[in-house]
Parts: structure tokens; sequence; C-alpha cells
């Protein structure tokens, strides 16, 4: 910058002055909106999961862990064929975190990219790429899951 | 029927949060699905997700929070079961669910669907 | 040095290289766009009848390029050089449309600088008596730069409101020292790469902001000229965000652009009532506005000298995931008419 040839400011200067000018033309994120919109999608995706759980127990006679297990794979399988069919990502784009946070994110965080990269072939396309985004979730889950675990082993609380 | 009420509180709520840390700290979507699995794993082991799975059914186990939670659960409950390896073992079987059904479903997604491009208006 | 250099980062060109013809293929959404009846061709969907989008890209680009030619009543075999580059790594969209052509080829990469890029160095090329004519080529692909820079496209995601949209798109123009065409390039001011610190990958046009300002500073300073000398001074892909910025840097460094005479490609390609946030991006942006509006309103002499200044975001994922900010470039070009 020019500021920067004659040097009357330092750089570190330059940049903050800079960066305040950047966030004074950047438009911001609409929190009331995000969080309403969010909110009203999360919690009905909570409720399908309930409803799913409560059919489960009541006509398969299932017990609560299988029933919430049978909810998550309902509910995983749903979202990947929004996916599938271009759907999810519209509804994702109004509901952000309402979403994001269900199991639905997770398992769209795998499917799409599972979609996105079959053109690099099955196996370092699609077998390799399903795991970009969400493979995270399992590394940290699992590895915290272990150590809570190993920790319980020792010290039974 | 309160017990909707709960589940669709307490869902939703969760899911504000998230919303509120990706827009104020711009912290993508992805992280924070790490984020909310590890608090979901402590916040078990401290004893504290529990009641709010008892108290919300869904509206705690739907969110990654609650797989965390079935993670944690798992990994004590292998403990209690078999010492030492279950610690290994438990957590990936409570939820083995839900990953199974996201790689299975996801790969066949894959094999007959493509992706698209949209057009938003 | 010769009568060629004028100041610190601009050259001149006195045969002034005439723009023969230049061709734009663009994607769907850009066609429905305010200047959609003026490109070469709108493809009907995104993967252009291939079977990856990569392939798609390729495709364009090769299409812009072979309309190009055709305007130009040339054949591959005719033409001397062809300069190009696109989004993709290690630009394969421009490369493989010269495996088709077989055209001597320099491969370039400038981010969303490279239409201005390729031209200015088609200028010297031709300038110097080296190659004419000269082919010029630059395109991106929305759904390939989605899944290199950002996510698979069927991830749900939420755009932030400063985010662009990068144009599924190329442009192509034919240079030579003789003949008549659409404009004569003069004058290029080559910028340098100025980086202010932004590290938000989805706010690209604040990171090139500084650099667009630089280099359009630079320009008046090396030539004595003021904004005023220009009908238009047009730049690539700012956005909503961005070209705010310049404006607003113009003014403290005493060249103050009039909001007349001010464009941005990336304002003007996408219909305003679409959901693209702040605009759009990528080479095939300022490249397929430049063949489809700047230069038809140059021949007819509504506009008679223009400032056009593409300007590239210098960023790649590995970068951006160590941490690193994003360094911005911007070359200008001054078009007149060809009378």
């Amino acid at each position: 910058m020019d500021q920067n040839r004659n040097n009357t400011l330092s750089h570190k200067e330059i940049m903050q002055r800079y960066a305040e000018l950047v966030k004074k033309f950047t438009p911001k994120s609409k929190l009331a909106q995000g969080c309403l919109r969010s909110f009203w999608v999360g919690g009905s995706i909570c409720v399908l999961g309930q409803a799913i759980a409560d059919i489960g127990a009541a006509w398969l006679k299932l017990t609560s862990t299988a029933a919430s297990s049978l909810a998550s794979v309902s509910l995983v399988f749903l979202t990947a064929l929004l996916t599938g069919i271009g759907v999810f990502d519209r509804i994702a784009r109004y509901a952000g975190a309402g979403t994001v946070v269900p199991i639905t994110g997770f398992a769209n965080a795998m499917v799409s990219p599972a979609m996105e990269f079959k053109p690099e072939g099955w196996v370092l396309g699609t077998g390799a790429k399903m795991f970009t985004i969400a493979g995270p979730v399992l590394v940290y889950g699992i590895s915290a899951s272990v150590m809570v675990g190993i920790l319980y082993h020792f010290i039974r609380w | 029927m309160l017990m909707y009420l709960k589940v669709f509180l307490i869902g939703g709520l969760l899911c504000v949060i998230g919303e509120a840390i990706i827009l104020k700290t711009k912290l993508t979507a992805a992280r924070i699905l790490v984020v909310y699995i590890t608090a979901g794993v402590i916040l078990s082991a401290l004893g504290l997700y529990g009641p709010l799975v008892r108290f919300a059914g869904a509206g705690a186990t739907v969110p990654l929070t609650g797989f965390g939670h079935a993670l944690a659960q798992g990994a004590i409950a292998g403990v209690q079961e078999m010492g030492l390896l279950g610690a290994f073992t438990g957590g990936l079987t409570a939820t083995a669910g839900g990953i199974a059904a996201a790689i299975f479903f996801g790969f066949l997604i894959a094999i007959f669907f493509k992706p698209k491009p949209k057009d938003y208006q | 040095m010769s009568q060629h250099r004028i100041g610190r980062q601009t050259v001149a060109f006195p045969m002034a290289p005439t723009i023969l013809s230049s061709a734009a293929v663009v994607g769907p959404k850009e066609g429905r766009g305010p200047y959609g009846d003026h490109f070469d061709l709108v493809i009907p969907d995104a993967l252009y009848n291939q079977e990856s989008y990569e392939q798609a890209e390729h495709a364009i680009f090769l299409e812009a390029c072979s309309r190009c030619m055709k305007k130009a009543q040339l054949q591959p075999k005719d033409v001397q050089a062809m300069l190009g580059g696109d989004l993709l790594n290690q630009i394969m969209a421009a490369s493989l449309s010269a495996r088709e052509l077989s055209i001597p080829f320099l491969g370039l990469y400038g981010a969303c600088s490279t239409m201005a890029e390729s031209l200015l160095l088609g200028a010297i090329l031709t300038d110097g008596g080296y190659a004419s004519p000269v082919l010029c080529a630059a395109g991106s692909h929305f759904c390939t730069a989605e899944r290199q820079y950002r996510f698979p496209l069927e991830y749900g995601n939420q755009r932030t409101p400063a985010a662009q949209w990068t144009v599924t798109g190329a442009g192509a123009c034919m240079l030579s020292h003789q003949g008549k065409g659409l404009a004569r390039i003069h004058l290029a001011t080559i910028g340098a790469v100025i980086d202010m610190g932004v590290k938000d990958a989805n706010n690209m046009g604040a990171a090139m902001a500084p650099a667009a300002a630089d280099t359009l500073a630079a320009h008046f300073r090396d030539t004595g000229r003021a904004p005023a000398d220009y009908d238009r001074i047009i730049t690539g892909d700012l956005g909503q965000v961005g070209s705010s910025i310049l404006k607003e840097l113009m003014i403290e460094k005493h060249y103050p652009l009039s909001d007349e005479q001010y464009l941005d490609c990336g304002l003007l390609i996408f219909d305003p009532h679409e959901d693209i946030h702040a605009g759009g991006s990528g080479c095939g942006c300022s490249a397929s506005i430049l063949s489809a509006h700047i230069l038809p309103k140059i021949k007819s002499g509504e506009w008679k000298r223009v400032l056009f200044m593409a300007t590239g975001a210098l960023l790649s994922p590995t970068t951006t995931q160590q941490g690193e900010s994003i360094p911005g470039v911007a070359h200008a070009l001054v078009l007149e008419g060809d009378s």
C-alpha cells in the first residue's frame, strides 16, 4: 500500500486499520433469524426421532436402547436419501445448525463427499473421501470415549 | 404430548447454541460436529448428560452430543462387562447402528445419484 | 529502459495490439443474468454432456477458444501462441484445451486475474513481434471450485453474506498486430501482490481490494492520468464487499472513483434476485463479461477508453488450512476503440 511505502504507519497498524475497514463493509449474518430457523428445524428433527423411537418401542417391542438406535438409523437413511436427490442442502441452507447438530448433519457429511468424489473412483474417490468431513467426528468422539472408558476402569466413579 | 414438547425444546435449544457459535465465532460446521460430539462424551462421563436424556429423550439423543453420550456410556458399560478391553469395544458397539448406516447408505446413495449444483432464487 | 516502459509498473504498447474477436461460454445461472443474451453460448446444464464437472470446465474452455478462433476466421494452425489458465488444480482445463488445439501454449495462473494476465502477456508478445495472432483465455466452473476450495455440492452448508459465487464460464480473446477488431490494448499495469492479512476465504473481495487499489494507484501515478480520463473503470470480481472497500481505499489515495464510471464484473454477471450473496467470482467472471459486455460497448463507441482490471485472490486450500492469509493481485489494461 501507499502508506506502507511512505512508512508513516507501522505494518501492524496498517493491517489493523484495514481489518476495521473490512469489518465495516462486511455484512453481518442475521443472528436472530438464524437462531429461530435452526431452533424449529432442529427441534422438529428431534421430534421425528422421538416418534420413530416410540413407534419402535410400541410396535416392535424394542428396548429403549434399540429404539434409540432405530431412530438414529432411520434419520441417517432419510438424510442420505434427501442428500441423494439434492434436497438436503436446500433444507440445510435454510436451517443452518438446525440440520448440522442433529445426527442428520453427520450423515450428510458422510454421504455428500461419497457422491461428490465418485468420478475419482470407487476406492480412492467414494471410499476414501467419505470421511473427509465426518472423519474428525469419529476420531475425536471415539478417542474421547476410549479415554473415558480407561479412566472409568481405574477410577470407577 | 408433554414429552414431545420437551424433545422439541431441548433439541431446538441444542441447535440454537450451535447456530450461535457458528455465526459468532466463524467455526465451520465441520468443527461444530467435533465440538459437539466431544462435549457429549465429556458431559456424559461427568454424569451431566444422562439426566438430560431422561428428561428430553430424542431431544438429547438425536443431536451429536447424544452421539457422544452413547459413545461414553458404551465405553463405561464395556468396561463394566469385560474390563479394560471394553473401553475400546464399548463405544463403537453402542453407536454401531448410526455409523454403519451412514457408511452403508452413503455408499448406496453414491451408486445411484450424482451431485447437482442448485439454483437458489 | 525503452519507450515500452512507463513508471514502475506500467508498460505501453506502441502498436496497440488489436482484439480481433472474443467469445464467451457460460453456465445456465449466468445465462439468466442481465447479459444472458450477449454470451456466445449458454450451456443447458452444468455438466454439459460430460462425465465430470472438471471435464465440463475443460469443454467450456475449449468451446470459448474455438468460437473465438471461428469469429476471427482463424484455424488453430494459424494461431502462434495460446495463453490461458483456470482455477482447477494445475490449470488442467486450459492445458487439456491446449492439448486439443495443438497451439503453442503457455499456461498461466493468476487466480481470478487470469484473463487480464493473459491479455497483458499476449499484448507484450504481439507488440514485441514475438507472436501474432495470440489466443488469450480464462475460465472457471462453480462445481469444480466448490469441491476444490470448499465443500461437496450436496453438503448442507450455510454461506456467509460476504461469500461469492464462482462463475461457470470461459472467455477468450484473439490478439493480433494487424487487422481491425473490437478494441485495442494501449497500456497495461502489472500488479504487485498485496496482502493485508485477510484470512477469511469466504471474504475474497476484502482480500483482493487492497491489491486492486494498489494497482489502480500505480497506474494513475505511472501514467499521470486520473480516474476522469476513463469512461469506465471495471474490476474483475471484487463483489459487494470488495468494491465498497476499493472505493473507500481510492478516496484515501486521492483518486476517488465515481459511481457511474466504476463497475465490477462480479456485480454485473448474475441476476440480483438470485441468492448469490456478495456477487460472482472466478476467472470466468471477468473473462465472460469482458467478451459479452465490455468489448461490445467499446466497439460501439459508447465507451471510448476503459480500464479493465481483473483481480485474483491467490489462495489454496492448503495455505488457508495452515492459517496463511490471502494475498491478492490485480492487473490493469487500457482498452480503447479500434477506429
